[in-house]
């Protein structure tokens, strides 16, 4: 790979209590390019994308070892801030988690947060944001209609708007269609072709076909392990290792 | 017909039977005392002071001393129970320590009333001077009400989903903006619920008011915190085990006694409809 790395995961160990969720785990994740992660349930892949942007901290008795780092600054340093870290590096959940706000509270709350008072501007960039998220002609006469009114697939499409409106520089996906119908799934997949030409994209997926559509680079997990890494077409087509081509052709898993 | 058939609608029209018997005493109260008290309930008994030795006359100043008990309880408790609750669930470090305080907690809520009462008569009017007045009983009432405030308040925060917090904090809003813009707005008709319910629990106390803030007679409003007040509640008791005219006493008890059936009712109502309300609201 030799495009520009936005974030590099060196020597990773991971624990919850005295159970290691991760070991070693070298990965770089190219700006302004999809990288999916795939593997079996419990191989650590979402314990991995939600390292990125410091979200395990939340996990009461864990640990951390190796380095992080965004832009080559080491993000799990004590001294740096997690509010800050996860300002620039969004993330959209499993499940759509929607605020029981107004749509347009939704979108607006990263921005309040973060400090933006103007409301002209918060106005701009909330439309601008549901309409980069696909969303604004499905609810541009209802915006301040509660959230919880729209369906899964809006609920998830208002996630990332809201995700989107404070600027991010990567954004995690995890699993963000496992609560979602096909045709939903299919618009979430658009969206994020078209969202890797601003952002640099992590996907976490149990979808094979998911992974060789949207992405650039496929990293396989197994067992807490990076098992292999590459493009993904090389993934998908000449793996080089015998479990990564047993787990994509279903033997396991 | 099958036994196990027969089994079973035994089972149902037992069940059926309890549920009966208990609708019928809960019936039977309210009917028993609005029988009784709407017969003295006037617009003069509502709005006048005492007269003739309890005799004739109104209730006014024992209505106007339980609304300024319980007002001051709940002014005493709320924001301590609120800040104690949101403490415990958010930021206290989980571990033995804190099951103890939560245990002491709930075993707060056990103590009987009227040890409350003594606590109160010891310490508020006692110790600190407050005498018998307003300020002792609402400081007394609102520790009464504190456990009740304090597991409301934590049974709703730990029911806001945390993949709310999760979104929150992922937007980059700190744990207090997340605490206050999310948690506690979405946990608020818990909570309400709860400062509600505790409403109706305070204005019913006879014993913990019994030392520390009532007094049987008297015909002046209250006029500072430190005025000692009549109370419904305690009117009720004193009407039935104090006093020389029994007959016209006791129907006076029932008055009061459906005046403070019909507040607590109302509040308690008026719980459900806003837990009602919030139920259809994120539905």
């Amino acid at each position: 790979m030799h495009k520009n790395v936005k974030m590099k995961a060196g020597g990773v160990d991971f624990f919850y209590g005295p159970r290691q969720a991760l070991k070693g785990i070298d990965l770089d994740i190219c700006e302004k390019h999809v990288t999916a992660i795939i593997g079996p349930s419990g191989c650590g892949k979402s314990t991995f994308i939600r390292l990125l942007n410091r979200m395990n901290e939340l996990v009461p008795n864990t640990r951390l070892e190796g380095r992080i780092l965004l832009d080559g600054e080491d993000i799990c340093d004590r001294s740096v801030d997690a509010v800050e870290i996860r300002r620039r590096v969004g993330m959209v959940f499993q499940k759509p988690n929607p605020f029981p706000k107004s749509i347009f509270e939704n979108v607006a709350y990263g921005l309040t947060v973060n400090g933006v008072k103007d409301s002209k501007t918060i106005e701009k960039k909330v439309v601008a944001s549901l309409m980069k998220a696909a969303l604004w002609d499905e609810v541009k006469d209802r915006l301040h209609e509660n959230a919880l009114k729209l369906s899964g697939g809006q609920q998830q499409r208002l996630c990332i708007a809201r995700c989107l409106a404070v600027e991010p520089e990567v954004i995690l996906f995890d699993e963000p269609c496992a609560s979602l119908d096909p045709v939903s799934t299919g618009k979430i997949e658009e969206l994020i072709l078209e969202l890797k030409k601003y952002y640099t994209i992590v996907i976490v997926t149990h979808n094979m076909q998911q992974a060789a559509r949207v992405s650039d680079h496929t990293a396989f997990f197994l067992l807490g392990e990076l098992v292999e890494v590459g493009q993904t077409q090389d993934i998908f087509t000449a793996p080089k290792q015998k479990r990564t081509e047993d787990y994509i052709t279903g033997r396991f898993g | 017909m099958k036994a196990k058939d027969i089994t079973q609608k035994i089972g149902f029209a037992s069940l059926f039977a309890c549920m009966a018997v208990t609708l019928f005493f809960l019936g039977a109260i309210i009917f028993f005392i609005a029988a009784r008290g709407i017969k003295v309930i006037t617009w003069e008994f509502l709005t006048q002071v005492p007269k003739a030795g309890m005799t004739q006359g109104g209730v006014a100043p024992a209505i106007v001393g339980t609304l300024y008990v319980t007002l001051g309880a709940i002014a005493v408790s709320l924001p301590l129970g609120l800040a104690c609750a949101i403490y415990l669930c958010e930021y206290s470090p989980k571990g033995y320590f804190v099951n103890i305080i939560r245990m002491s907690i709930n075993n707060l809520a056990g103590v009987p009333s009227v040890v409350f009462g003594l606590f109160g008569l010891a310490v508020f009017v006692k110790y600190f001077g407050f005498g018998v007045s307003i300020l002792s009983g609402s400081l007394t009432l609102g520790i009464l009400a504190l456990p009740v405030i304090i597991s409301a308040t934590q049974e709703a925060l730990t029911a806001v989903p945390i993949s709310l917090r999760e979104a929150s904090l992922a937007l980059g809003a700190t744990k207090w903006e997340t605490i206050r813009k999310i948690v506690l707005p979405t946990a608020l008709p818990g909570i309400l619920t709860g400062i509600i319910l505790s409403i109706g629990r305070v204005a019913g106390e006879t014993a913990p008011i019994l030392f520390t803030a009532a007094t049987f007679y008297t015909r002046r409003y209250p006029d500072s915190p430190f005025s000692e007040v009549m109370a419904l509640p305690y009117h009720i008791y004193a009407l039935m085990t104090e006093g020389t005219h029994p007959e016209e006493q006791s129907a006076i008890a029932y008055g009061c006694a459906l005046i403070l059936l019909v507040l607590v009712l109302t509040v308690s109502g008026a719980a459900i409809f806003i837990r009602q309300r919030q139920r259809v609201q994120n539905a």
